[in-house]
């Protein structure tokens, strides 16, 4: 099987698994609610790697934007309308147009200081949503709302009690973003991204404003996932302000790189397994942080680029 | 009020000592090596609790000698065997192996010592106030500043007197050219290593008697070390010192008028260091 | 090109353990089509707790309770004639989002009849509102924030341990006659610690006193030393510290330390023997509540209760903690039994007004599920920490001065902010 061939055949199986899946994952230990999360947060992850692996940039305050989206939901269904499709478009633009305003002042800077000074702004976010207790209800979070039924005129969707019904309409999301996200790295944008995580200094030689195209997919990664965090906010009926807070943007980072920052479906399989690892692993033993901590360790030490990348290896010699 | 913030500066700047303490450790092994140890927190709960299990056989003095030496053995090991993997790789790699180290050791030390807080019994002599006035000099906290400034001190002649020291501060410059020039470049990595973790060590020790010890000890002052480096500037040991007083003094202060927001300081005082000198305080240009 | 060639070093090839590794990765996947023929007929109990992180000690302690219980029970016969299972999860000690997600997955995966958990305050609540969506009976063992059986109480949800008002409201009086109406407050800013400082304040109100100051510090804060000068400053009669966990050790040993349980006095509400256990002899001071304490000489049962314990936790006395996970399991096996059924429904009805029996109740004054709250009115221990008395047992940490009953602390529950809806 030749590359383009293999690739279609890659893709083509996963979407499969993800479309079974609420029917499968009880039968392997599994429970829906397990895939949903593992849908919403392999999204956030691929939003992350959007910026990281195919730019070259890392961030390790994405969880600002994830939590914005996700108190945008919150918000709106508790205090204003009572509408899943309007909370998400709030959430969204929320979570966006805090992105387009950082992403300016952050774009001149690069590698580790870069990922600090995203650090420093996502931390400034946790503070206001842990200190406006008023609107955020702070440390304890907004609870005491929850997902509403979606009215398409003839026909309700009940994502409140139906879990599969509430899955499917995450797949049905998930599948936009990642179609979108897939297109945009394919259009002559995406390539201009992957020149300057190539080499940078060549890029600009070439005449490509590299600060505004750092800005551009800075944006753009913190659209994504600032989708996944409204979508994790219906998930939960639940926000608080871990959502916003550097160890969330950490775990994007790490199931991005558990999976492989250079492959597209990697942060999907890096999600994947460090969510069911640490759910399977809790449920039998407290020591559950050694053996999720050995498998970090494990991969590294083997899998140098990340489980997807002994794949990609292969199939290239 | 200025008498309060008076206090809050000098409270600050002890605090910043001890912050200072573990980010030198960090700063040593990410300027030479280039691992962001994420397990540097880890370490410092293996120190801590190293001592507290010492102290019936040598004594408090015994402890505070010993456990950093120990915990600087144990970290030799650990580079010998995990760290030495990650070299040459996208320093990202070594963020995700140091998180699952620390992972590994916070579940190793509640497995070995247990979840509770143990008791850790400072010299009686050591725990009173020095003064009145200054309530919160007590005789602990000065210890801990001076024993600070003695493992600053001892580390500058390291750096500047030994030969090992003059090699790790030509490490940090240019490696390759090092070990062109016959210096065994992997004994450096593996000591600067273990120089780091004794750093780490020996805050665990000084934390021990200051706060509850538990396994999730070093879990708050693994940010402020980062932040203290950045904004004292990569690549600059004096930097990080500089940085981590800075940290100390501007939460104390803060903690006077908006005592919530002293965790959130650091943060905003990086921000506006990056945004206005991008390489930090003391920071070279040109590095990272 | 990175250092060393793994092959050559391990003398095993990568790919040998990688092809090792996905086997065993392989294994530990079909592992669960062993394990999902469990007795299908067992009552199962879901216990969703911290076990890691900063609430673990006390998590654990909770744990052997519970499993103390339900030894017990099933040694007599089980619930309604079946087998008792308990199923733990860790929900960590501050993620709502996983403790929401753990509470889903006993729910919908494991099918449990009972829900229990979380020390954490707003992780009880996260779970109480999921636990009232699916409709599961839910004890809550050691979340004390108002709220749960306060103005967001469900018909399902229960409370072993006291609210956070019952427990200011025992103490304040005690506290402001012994030592005067000027207080001021270092608080953990959560749902806990507000709640506790709410119930002060109301307390100070009442009696024309005064908050001197406040300081409200984050959960995980290591260093009180600029809130303590503040709080010097500020020259109170009471330093209250409304603290949870480690953050009152460290608070604690830091003031001692500063000599500021000579300038002032500290005080609090809830105290527990896991933070005292945690201090050096110097730190153990201040007046405080202890929920349940193991050394009530006159109280039957009790020594039996320690004993069995002592033999379950390598030799430490039961705490609050462990009382809350025994008394919360046994409550489910009683309600069952009174409502003669496993149905929601029908149990929380049983359990309005349900008296606990000495056995399981091991305090004075017959503690009770108040109906139309669903909350149990303990006895609360007021006094003050003290070292352990030269030849008594090392873990005699606090002295008991009075015993206040939960009922004479607690708001009537037309003041709670409680409406419950039964299902029809």
């Amino acid at each position: 099987m030749d590359l383009v061939s293999r690739r279609r055949a890659g893709d083509a199986a996963i979407w499969l698994l993800l479309v079974s899946a609420p029917y499968w994952l009880t039968h392997v230990g599994g429970y829906v609610e397990l895939g949903t999360r593992v849908l919403i947060l392999a999204l956030a992850a691929m939003a992350l790697n959007f910026l990281l692996g195919f730019t070259g940039v890392l961030s390790f305050g994405h969880a600002a934007y994830f939590g914005l989206g996700a108190y945008g939901v919150a918000m709106t269904i508790k205090y204003l309308i009572a509408s899943t499709p309007l909370a998400i478009l709030v959430g969204v633009a929320a979570g966006t147009a805090a992105a387009a305003v950082v992403g300016p002042l952050i774009a001149r800077l690069r590698g580790v200081y870069f990922a600090m000074c995203t650090i420093a702004f996502g931390q400034v976010f946790y503070y206001i949503a842990f200190q406006w207790r008023s609107v955020t209800r702070g440390d304890d979070g907004l609870t005491a709302w929850h997902r509403m039924p979606l009215d398409f005129g003839f026909a309700e969707l009940d994502i409140l009690n139906n879990n599969k019904a509430f899955y499917y309409m995450v797949l049905v999301v998930f599948a936009a973003a990642v179609a979108a996200m897939a297109f945009l790295l394919r259009s002559p944008f995406g390539r201009t991204l992957l020149a300057i995580r190539e080499n940078e200094r060549r890029a600009r030689f070439l005449g490509i404003p590299v600060d505004r195209h750092i800005w551009l997919s800075w944006v753009i990664s913190c659209f994504f996932v600032s989708i996944a965090g409204a979508l994790y906010a219906l998930m939960n009926d639940f926000v608080d302000p871990r959502a916003l807070r550097w160890d969330q943007s950490g775990n994007f980072v790490i199931m991005a790189v558990l999976g492989g920052m250079r492959s597209f479906w990697g942060p999907l399989i890096g999600a994947a397994i460090f969510l069911v690892l640490e759910d399977y692993i809790s449920s039998h033993t407290d020591n559950w942080m050694s053996f999720v901590g050995l498998f970090f360790v494990l991969v590294v030490l083997f899998f140098p680029r990340g489980i997807l990348g002994i794949i990609g290896r292969r199939a290239v010699s | 009020m200025v008498q309060l913030i008076l206090f809050n500066v000098l409270n600050g700047l002890i605090i910043g000592a001890f912050y200072a303490l573990m980010a030198l450790g960090l700063s040593l092994i990410l300027n030479l090596s280039g691992v962001i140890n994420f397990a540097h927190g880890g370490f410092l709960a293996i120190g801590a609790y190293l001592a507290y299990t010492l102290i019936p056989y040598v004594g408090f003095w015994g402890a505070l000698l010993a456990a950093p030496f120990l915990t600087a053995f144990i970290g030799i090991l650990v580079e010998r065997v995990l760290i030495r993997r990650l070299y040459g790789r996208d320093p990202l790699y070594s963020l995700l192996l140091t998180f699952g180290l620390a992972f590994m050791i916070e579940d190793g030390t509640r497995f070995i010592w247990g979840a509770d807080s143990l008791p850790y019994q400072i010299p009686g002599w050591l725990q009173n106030t020095l003064s009145s006035q200054l309530f919160f000099l007590t005789g602990y906290r000065v210890f801990m500043v001076v024993l600070v400034a003695v493992a600053v001190l001892g580390l500058f002649l390291i750096l500047t007197r030994t030969r090992l020291g003059l090699r790790i501060r030509a490490g940090t410059l240019d490696l390759e050219t090092l070990s062109v020039l016959g210096v065994n470049v992997r004994i450096l990595r593996n000591l600067n290593f273990g120089l780091g973790i004794y750093m780490a060590g020996l805050a665990g020790v000084l934390a021990a008697g200051m706060l509850g010890l538990q396994p999730t000890i070093g879990d708050s002052l693994i940010m402020p070390s980062f932040v203290a480096i950045i904004v004292g500037g990569l690549g600059s040991l004096p930097g990080t010192l500089v940085g981590g007083l800075l940290i100390g003094v501007a939460s104390g202060v803060t903690t006077v008028f908006l005592p919530s927001a002293s965790e959130a300081v650091m943060y905003v005082l990086m921000a506006v260091v990056l945004l206005i000198r991008p390489r930090g305080l003391l920071g070279e240009e040109g590095r990272f | 090109m990175p250092s060393g060639n793994p092959n050559s070093r391990l003398g095993i090839g990568r790919r040998t353990v990688i092809k090792a590794a996905a086997a065993a990765g392989v294994f530990q996947v079909a592992a669960p089509f062993v394990q999902t023929a469990r007795a299908a007929d067992n009552v199962k109990i879901g216990l969703d707790n911290p076990l890691t992180g900063t609430f673990a000690a006390l998590g654990k302690n909770e744990l052997i309770g519970a499993k103390l219980a339900v030894e017990q029970i099933n040694a007599k016969g089980g619930i309604l004639g079946r087998k008792v299972e308990l199923l733990v999860e860790d929900s960590t000690s501050g993620d709502a989002a996983t403790a929401v997600q753990k509470a889903n997955k006993l729910i919908e995966r494991d099918k449990v009849n009972f829900l229990l958990g979380n020390i954490n305050s707003a992780l009880a609540q996260a779970m109480a509102n999921v636990s009232y969506e699916k409709g599961v009976f839910h004890i809550v063992p050691g979340g004390h924030t108002d709220s749960v059986t306060g103005s967001e109480c469900h018909w399902n949800v229960f409370r072993v341990c006291n609210t956070t008002r019952m427990e200011t409201n025992s103490v304040s009086q005690l506290l402001l006659t012994s030592y005067g109406k000027k207080w001021y407050f270092i608080t953990t800013d959560y749902a806990f610690g507000h709640s506790l400082q709410e119930g002060f304040e109301a307390s100070l109100k009442a009696a024309n006193g005064t908050e001197v100051g406040h300081d409200f510090t984050p959960l995980g804060t290591s260093d009180f030393s600029a809130n303590l000068i503040k709080a010097q400053a500020a020259k109170p009669d009471a330093l209250i510290l409304l603290l949870a966990g480690d953050d009152m050790i460290n608070c604690l040993k830091q003031a001692v330390q500063f000599g500021m349980d000579k300038k002032t006095h500290i005080a609090g509400a809830q105290q527990e023997l896991e933070v005292l256990d945690g201090l050096p002899a110097e730190a153990l001071v201040g007046d405080w509540v202890f929920e349940w304490y193991w050394k009530q000489s006159n109280v039957p049962h009790v020594a039996q209760f320690v004993a069995d314990v002592r033999k379950r936790s390598g030799g430490k006395v039961p705490t609050a903690r462990t009382w809350f996970g025994y008394a919360s399991v046994w409550s489910c096996q009683l309600a069952a039994e009174r409502a003669k059924s496993l149905v929601p429904v029908k149990m929380a009805k049983a359990m309005q007004g349900m008296v606990l029996p000495p056995e399981v109740a091991l305090m004075p004054n017959n503690p009770f599920y108040r109906k139309g709250d669903n909350q149990l009115m303990p006895t609360l221990f007021v006094g003050h920490a003290q070292k352990p008395p030269t030849g008594g047992d090392p873990e005699d940490l606090f002295k008991v001065t009075e015993e206040v009953k939960g009922m004479d602390a607690a708001l009537p529950v037309d003041q709670t902010g409680c409406k419950m809806t039964w299902p029809t």
